[in-house]
């Protein structure tokens, strides 16, 4: 229902000013809509379309592909449980199941009060240390079923506000580039010379072999 | 023709192995069309030959050997790059290619017998030539909600699809309305819309054409035939002058679906919806299936005698200089030659106009050279489009430039009264005020050899940057552009680009079988062969019983003068000038003066409904035979495939009737003799002969030279005021008597929208989106007022004929531009 | 001062006694800080490249022979040289999506150490003339993210990226971006599709390296976080000193990820092309052997991808070159260890699951093909097998990778072993990779896959303990 808000357009405007074309934004545009409304809302992606430059069609082609995008209200805690071959060796399916049985709901669910959304999901880089999951995209490593439960009851009190965002929102840190620093951005079709501080010295990239 | 005749010349030719045979390739030549080339066709749905290769579908593989052993390899992927070994039929090959057939399969739907595409699907014959007997697939199938309308007229059923990437490739590359895409991931993937924003894109039936299943059909065909019920012939399209080949096909004397061919030359095989769709008015109710004539306010049936004289009654009671023809342009090339006939050479009058001030000067149009498309879209070149926007008005025009653009290296210079479709490809867009495109390319002109200077609103940089790239072959696709301005500017302008080195122009105007006319001699002070009355006089002296002894007058002096009771009969060649002449207002006074008003129509249109006195119903495309002559001079067959309604008789043979009424007999019983008769009479038209057509019949017979010399062309000063100038261009869906009929394209004719650019704001009192009154002082409009950064400041843009909100109805015809003031309501 | 521990900070990573080049920081808790990047060498050894010409620095990281670490191996300094010279602007783009499964690595050296990754992107760009650097980390990789971006930040305030590096004129733009949950990005020409804005599909080969027809249609270099890593280090120490590490034809050190059923599972930075699968999996600064009680039943040599190893190949050396010609891959650098209660079959299913998920759809025998393939081991797993099913897998596996799939077990069967990577109907090799569990276990368990279509008693069906 709601397109980027001012602050956050002026943000994807800095963010798009960091490429060569504006598309390449669109996945960290989508992260911004959904870290404003813990979903991608069909207005944020019609929105972006008219930011970028193309059809909302486009927008949703590539929205869709990737997982971490969703389409609907989901918790404000979004579990993700690793089922992948490691974790699986170190028994994620009954973390699954326990995490299920704790929450209420089976994968895919939401808790009646809107809080947990329960996923199964792939591999994590985390493999080690199985099994594990993470909220909200915030790794728990060699979670036991009393694990879990601590976790949940601690992100219910409103102990981990500090440390677990709200779900949409993933790195809580933007790179800025200042502006006397930048370099500048090369469009594909701006340059056709070599980089001018390379240009300066003169030098075959090749080497001597 | 043997395989390497259709070689491009000055490719390299290599000698490549397929299946143990030697045969010769292109180098770059992509080996799928390289070994179809030699007769080997080798199975695939993702291929295209008219878009770019993607490789996906993977049905195309087949073993290939460059020298470091054999391997499988998709072939519409694999350019020819020298000596090969390719085995089409290897055990790996079939393998693979049976695999992926049973990969296809499994979760396709077995509703063969229900669906549109069966008998003509290619997933279905080439499972009943190799596919699996058994389905080892024993998994439940992929569900999708049945056919969703993704459009009007297309339904998409998506447990069909096989995710070819086919519709969404076109739709993305070739028309450029990437409106539909492939969402979501792996197995779940579907093709599909966004929310609330339907396919409309104007060529979006060429996705129901090119899909290699049944996933998409279109709602003017759905269980409407089986493909074995229909039988097809070639013919060329009416609705616009490019001219694209169709195949028309019928069951039961029914024409039921048209379908793109894939000329070379034209067309490539893609239609506008309204070239693919628009058949559908030939068979609406409300066709004219028999002579009509006015009892009152009412026009009655009648018998063809009945009708006949009156029409001859009429004629023969008036001065050869009291009657005027207007229209033509819905006709064959033979039924135009046949009324040119019957105008000019039976009745006397040089008042005969095929344009209602709609187009350009015909001696304009016929002088200046000419470019074929291919010409114009050549790579490399520099292609200026002057006034005209070929998206809303040359749909597959639009389609080749596209395509020139894109992937074909051409620079586009875009002239226009706004942004065109073509906007976003243009390497350089000027958008002159109203009415001084002139003054805009006198200063481009100058700028290619001195300093720029601004005009017309335009800055001067931007003048020298498109200057600069106007260099090399350069042609001009000049249209009409804006029909608030006399036809003066955009004719001073294109005259002045001709001065040019090597300038060749496409002239753009868009109404059927208008060049044909031209050619014909459906204009003022012109014989057939584009040549002067005095010039040609002697070539149709032995077969033409007179010849009009000056030049007459163009449709504009004609309705003026009727508007002043100067002309006794008119005669309406499937013209409407109430909705198709620039000034309504001239329009409605000048049919209402005349004495009788007599139309040769398929239907009874505005103008016909509100003045004429005898309808003659004519047969249609596709239900009269004859040729057809496209804006570069092409000449293809219009064929006829069902039989006219009623007692609607083909247009040529109303004018044999009515000259054999009149004393004079035309001298020709069949189109075959009249295109025998007009290569006698016209220079132009000798290469034209049976022979020459049966030999190109796809490409068609292309007619070059011309004896008109270019005419001079004065420009009228400016007014200065301060108000809005009105720009009125068309679109590709209007409120036009055949789009009324068609059935798929009713409710696609945009609102009345009065465009400004944002800075125009100011000067009007009204909310963007409200509703607003466009006034000039010959009248006013209503429309809603939307903004748009494609409208250049100080400039109301309108389409020419929005339902309910005839633009002309704010014109003067004739006067350099039309200011107009906007008001909120 | 190994501990030969593991690091609390830096989960999962043991700090055992060999050499150490991209691991050296992980002991200290703000590793991740310029302070403590440049008081322990940080960005030396881009200021050592800033001195020499870029060609010279090219050279260097050639006669390093730096291995590829993103799973084909291929020697970094070969691939930079396909640049073809003169079409300018060229890119780099990092790959951060570390996705395969049984792989952990590159997560930690974004998290532990973002400056050595962000100075190995200097240095490659310095070295190639590259216009600007895309640093693609994975979207599910928040804190990975956020260490970047400030990592970045610190780098442009000191004067080490952006406008003017170390004071010369050398100027160039390292961007950092981030995916959204796609496995198929990883694979190199997805990923340029993703930061171009689009699907992450794979594109068709050829071209076969993105340094020819890249991002934006661009000369591209893409390569791995791990193999940018190791540049600041050789910089420092010449091509020489890293090759003193590892063999001679896989020089230096390389982070293992030992995962599943062994004591000590953990990421192990180990000298490349020298220690065994026998030392990793067993060593006391490794793994430790298979948790008590239990015996190896078969191992995954380089993360989900790869052909399975078994008890007879534990003596190979973690190289290229011995792994596949037994008929695998060392790929990522990720050893998955099975115990005998492992269910065969429900492995191969989670495996083969995994796929099919994350298949991009571009290609039908990946697409239907995979899914399919999950839906039979499914139905097998749930008790609903057909006698047929057997041959049937098998057979849609040879319609995504005709002809014989490399498959270790057959070593033991005296059959030879067919070099990797297969052959494939696909467009990428995903398709293909969902046939490695399938050939792996079917070859060597094929009872186990009777026992559960004839509905006897399968062995211990619990994975977990
Ligand atoms: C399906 C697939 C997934 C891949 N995933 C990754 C990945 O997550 N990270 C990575 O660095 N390389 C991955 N690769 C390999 C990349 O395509 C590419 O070879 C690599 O990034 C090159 O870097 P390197 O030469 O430094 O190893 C993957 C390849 C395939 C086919
Ligand atoms: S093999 Fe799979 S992942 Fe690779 S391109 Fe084909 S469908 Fe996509
Ligand atoms: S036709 Fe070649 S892959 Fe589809």
């Amino acid at each position: 229902m709601s397109r980027l808000d001012a602050d956050n357009e002026a943000r994807a405007r800095r963010i798009m000013a960091r490429y060569p074309r504006p598309r390449s934004a669109l996945i960290p545009l989508l992260h911004l809509a959904q870290a404003q409304d813990g979903y991608v809302t069909s207005e944020a992606m019609r929105h972006i379309a008219e930011l970028i430059g193309i059809t909302p069609a486009e927008v949703a082609g590539t929205a869709t592909f990737y997982e971490m995008f969703k389409f609907h209200p989901v918790g404000r805690y979004l579990v993700n449980v690793c089922t992948n071959i490691s974790c699986w060796l170190m028994g994620a399916d009954d973390l699954v199941a326990h995490a299920g049985a704790t929450l209420g709901v089976s994968p895919g669910g939401t808790t009646a009060d809107g809080m947990f959304t329960l996923e199964t999901v792939e591999c994590m880089a985390a493999c080690t240390e199985a099994p594990c999951l993470a909220v909200n995209y915030r790794y728990r490593l060699r979670v036991t079923p009393e694990d879990f439960d601590r976790l949940v009851a601690a992100i219910r009190a409103g102990e981990t506000a500090e440390e677990i965002p709200l779900h949409g929102s993933l790195a809580r840190v933007d790179q800025s580039i200042p502006e006397d620093r930048m370099a500048g951005v090369v469009p594909p079709e701006a340059a056709r010379a070599a980089p001018v501080w390379l240009a300066a010295r003169g030098s075959d990239l090749q080497g001597e072999s | 023709m043997t395989a390497t005749d259709s070689l491009v010349p000055g490719v390299d030719v290599v000698d490549v192995t397929v299946d143990g045979r030697t045969v010769s390739a292109g180098v770059g030549e992509l080996l799928i069309e390289a070994c179809e080339r030699n007769g080997v066709y080798i199975p695939r749905f993702c291929y295209h030959p008219r878009m770019a290769s993607v490789g996906m579908c993977r049905m195309c593989l087949v073993t290939v050997d460059t020298g470091r052993g054999p391997s499988l390899q998709p072939s519409c992927m694999l350019a020819v790059t020298g000596p090969m070994t390719v085995e089409t039929e290897s055990p790996t090959a079939v393998k693979a290619q049976d695999g992926v057939l049973e990969f296809l399969l499994a979760n396709h739907p077995l509703d063969c017998p229900i669906c549109d595409k069966g008998g003509e699907c290619p997933l279905q014959d080439q499972t009943m030539a190799y596919g699996p007997g058994e389905s080892r697939f024993v998994e439940e199938k992929r569900h999708f909600e049945k056919p969703i309308a993704i459009s009007a007229t297309v339904h998409l059923d998506r447990e069909r699809c096989i995710l070819c990437d086919r519709c969404t490739r076109f739709a993305d590359e070739v028309a450029g309305d990437p409106l539909i895409h492939f969402m979501g991931r792996g197995g779940s993937t579907e093709v599909n819309t966004f929310e609330g924003e339907p396919f409309a894109s104007y060529f979006s039936g060429n996705t129901v054409q090119i899909c290699p299943v049944g996933a998409l059909t279109a709602e003017p065909y759905r269980f409407k035939a089986r493909p074995w019920d229909l039988t097809e012939t070639v013919s060329t399209a009416w609705v616009d002058s490019v001219g694209a080949r169709v195949s028309v096909q019928s069951s039961r004397n029914r024409v039921l679906r048209v379908a793109g061919v894939d000329a070379d030359a034209v067309n490539w095989g893609w239609l506008s919806d309204k070239e693919r769709f628009g058949f559908q008015a030939l068979n609406s109710d409300g066709r004219v299936t028999g002579p009509l004539v006015r009892d009152g306010d009412e026009l009655v049936e009648a018998s063809w005698a009945a009708a006949t004289d009156r029409v001859v009654a009429a004629v023969s009671g008036a001065r050869p200089e009291r009657v005027g023809v207007l229209g033509g342009a819905r006709l064959t090339n033979e039924a135009q030659y046949a009324w040119a006939k019957l105008a000019k050479g039976v009745i006397g009058t040089d008042n005969v106009d095929a344009q209602l001030d709609d187009g350009l000067p015909a001696e304009l149009v016929l002088s200046l050279p000419r470019a074929t498309i291919d010409e114009a879209c050549r790579p490399g070149g520099v292609i200026v489009l002057l006034g005209i926007d070929p998206k809303e008005e040359l749909g597959c025009l639009y389609l080749r430039l596209r395509h020139a653009v894109r992937v074909d290296g051409a620079t586009l210079i875009e002239v226009a009264p706004r942004s065109t479709g073509l906007a976003g490809l243009a390497a350089h867009s000027l958008y002159p005020r109203p009415g001084e495109t002139v003054d805009l390319v006198e200063a481009l002109v100058a700028a290619t050899t001195g300093p720029a200077t601004g005009a017309a609103g335009c800055e001067a940089s931007a003048i020298a940057a498109a200057a600069a790239a106007l260099v090399g072959d350069v042609t001009v696709i000049m249209g009409r552009g804006s029909l608030a301005e006399s036809a003066d500017d955009m004719a001073a302008a294109a005259t002045m680009l001709s001065a040019l080195g090597s300038v060749r122009f496409l002239p753009a105007l868009r109404r059927g079988n208008i060049y044909g006319a031209l050619d014909a001699g459906l204009a003022p002070g012109l014989l057939p062969g584009r040549v002067g009355l005095a010039a040609g006089a002697d070539r149709v002296a032995p077969s033409w019983p007179r010849i009009p002894a000056g030049a007459g007058l163009d449709a504009r002096a004609m309705l003026a003068a009727a508007a002043a009771g100067r002309i006794d009969v008119l005669i309406l060649l499937g013209a409407d000038p109430l909705n198709d002449f620039s000034d309504r207002s001239l329009a409605r006074r000048g049919i209402d003066g005349v004495g009788t008003v007599i139309a040769v129509d398929m239907f009874v249109n505005d103008s016909v409904a509100l003045a004429a006195d005898v309808v003659l119903a004519a047969a249609g495309p596709t239900e009269s035979e004859g040729t057809f002559t496209n804006l570069e001079g092409r000449v293809s067959p219009m064929s006829q495939k069902v039989t006219p309604p009623g007692t609607a008789r083909a247009d040529w043979m109303i004018a044999s009737e009515l000259a054999i009424r009149l004393g004079a007999d035309l001298g020709f019983g069949s189109p075959a003799e009249i295109r025998a008769e007009l290569a006698r009479v016209s220079k132009l038209h000798r290469p034209l002969t049976e022979a020459a057509l049966a030999s190109a019949p796809v490409e068609g017979v292309v007619l070059t030279g011309t004896e008109i010399p270019v005419p001079a062309v004065r420009v009228s000063a400016l007014p200065r005021g301060r108000d809005l100038r009105l720009v009125a261009t068309r679109t590709m869906y209007d409120d036009g008597v055949m789009l009324r009929h068609c059935r798929s394209s009713r409710g696609l004719a945009r609102g009345p929208e009065a465009r400004v650019h944002p800075t125009a704001l100011y000067r009007i009192a009204a909310e963007p989106a409200s509703s607003v009154r466009v006034a000039s002082k010959r009248g006013h409009i209503d429309a809603t007022l939307i903004v748009d950064d494609g409208v250049p400041a100080g400039v109301v843009a309108v389409g020419w004929l929005a339902p309910g909100a005839p633009a002309n109805a704010l014109i003067e015809a004739g006067s350099s531009v039309t200011e107009v003031t906007v008001q909120a309501r | 001062m190994a501990t030969n521990a593991y690091v609390a900070h830096a989960p999962g990573y043991v700090d055992n006694d060999g050499p150490k080049i991209i691991t050296g920081r992980f002991g200290y808790e703000d590793s991740h800080t310029l302070a403590r990047f440049e008081a322990t060498g940080g960005y030396q050894g881009l200021r050592r490249a800033l001195t020499m010409t870029p060609g010279a620095v090219h050279d260097e990281v050639r006669a390093a022979v730096l291995l590829g670490r993103g799973g084909a191996g291929f020697p970094a300094g070969v691939k930079w040289g396909f640049l073809p010279p003169g079409r300018y602007p060229y890119y780099l783009v990092v790959n951060g999506d570390e996705s395969e499964p049984g792989t952990y690595k590159d997560r930690l050296l974004m998290e532990r150490d973002p400056h050595q990754l962000i100075e190995g992107c200097l240095i490659t760009c310095y070295a190639l003339g590259l216009s600007q650097c895309f640093l693609y980390v994975r979207g599910e990789m928040a804190l990975a993210q956020e260490r970047i971006a400030r990592a970045l930040d610190e780098a442009y305030a000191a004067g080490y990226a952006g406008r003017d590096v170390g004071g010369t004129d050398f100027s160039v733009d390292v961007v950092l971006t981030w995916g959204a949950g796609a496995y198929i990005v990883g694979e190199e020409t997805a990923l340029i599709e993703s930061l171009e804005g689009h699907r992450g599909m794979p594109r068709l080969k050829p071209p076969y390296f993105p340094a020819a027809i890249g991002l934006y249609g661009q000369p591209t270099i893409v390569n791995n976080v791990e193999t940018l890593s190791n540049l600041g280090w050789i910089m420092v120490n010449g091509a020489d000193a890293y090759r003193r590490y590892g063999s001679d034809s896989s020089p230096g050190t390389r982070m293992f990820a030992v995962s599943g059923h062994v004591r000590r599972p953990g990421v192990y930075e180990l000298e490349h092309g020298v220690t065994t699968f026998s030392e990793l999996l067993y060593g006391d600064s490794f793994a430790q052997g298979i948790r008590a009680g239990h015996e190896l039943k078969a191992f995954i040599p380089g993360g989900g991808s790869a052909p399975w190893f078994f008890g007879e190949h534990l003596d190979l050396a973690l190289e290229a070159r011995p792994v596949g010609a037994a008929g695998s891959m060392l790929g990522s650098g990720a050893v998955v260890v099975m115990d005998e209660t492992t269910d065969a079959v429900e492995a191969a299913l989670r495996l083969v699951r995994f796929f099919a998920r994350e298949s991009c759809g571009k290609c039908t025998p990946c697409r239907e093909g995979v899914a399919w393939l999950a839906r039979i081991l499914q139905r097998i797993v749930d008790g609903r097998g057909r006698p047929s099913d057997i041959d049937l897998l098998l057979d849609i596996s040879d319609n995504i990778s005709p002809g014989p799939y490399p498959v270790a077990a057959q070593a033991t069967r005296a059959l030879a072993a067919v070099p990797f990577p297969p052959r494939q109907t696909t467009i990428c090799p995903l398709g293909p990779s969902a046939v490695a569990p399938i050939v792996s276990t079917i070859r060597r368990f094929r009872s186990e896959y009777e026992a559960k279509i004839t509905r006897r008693d399968s062995i211990a069906v619990r994975a977990a303990s």
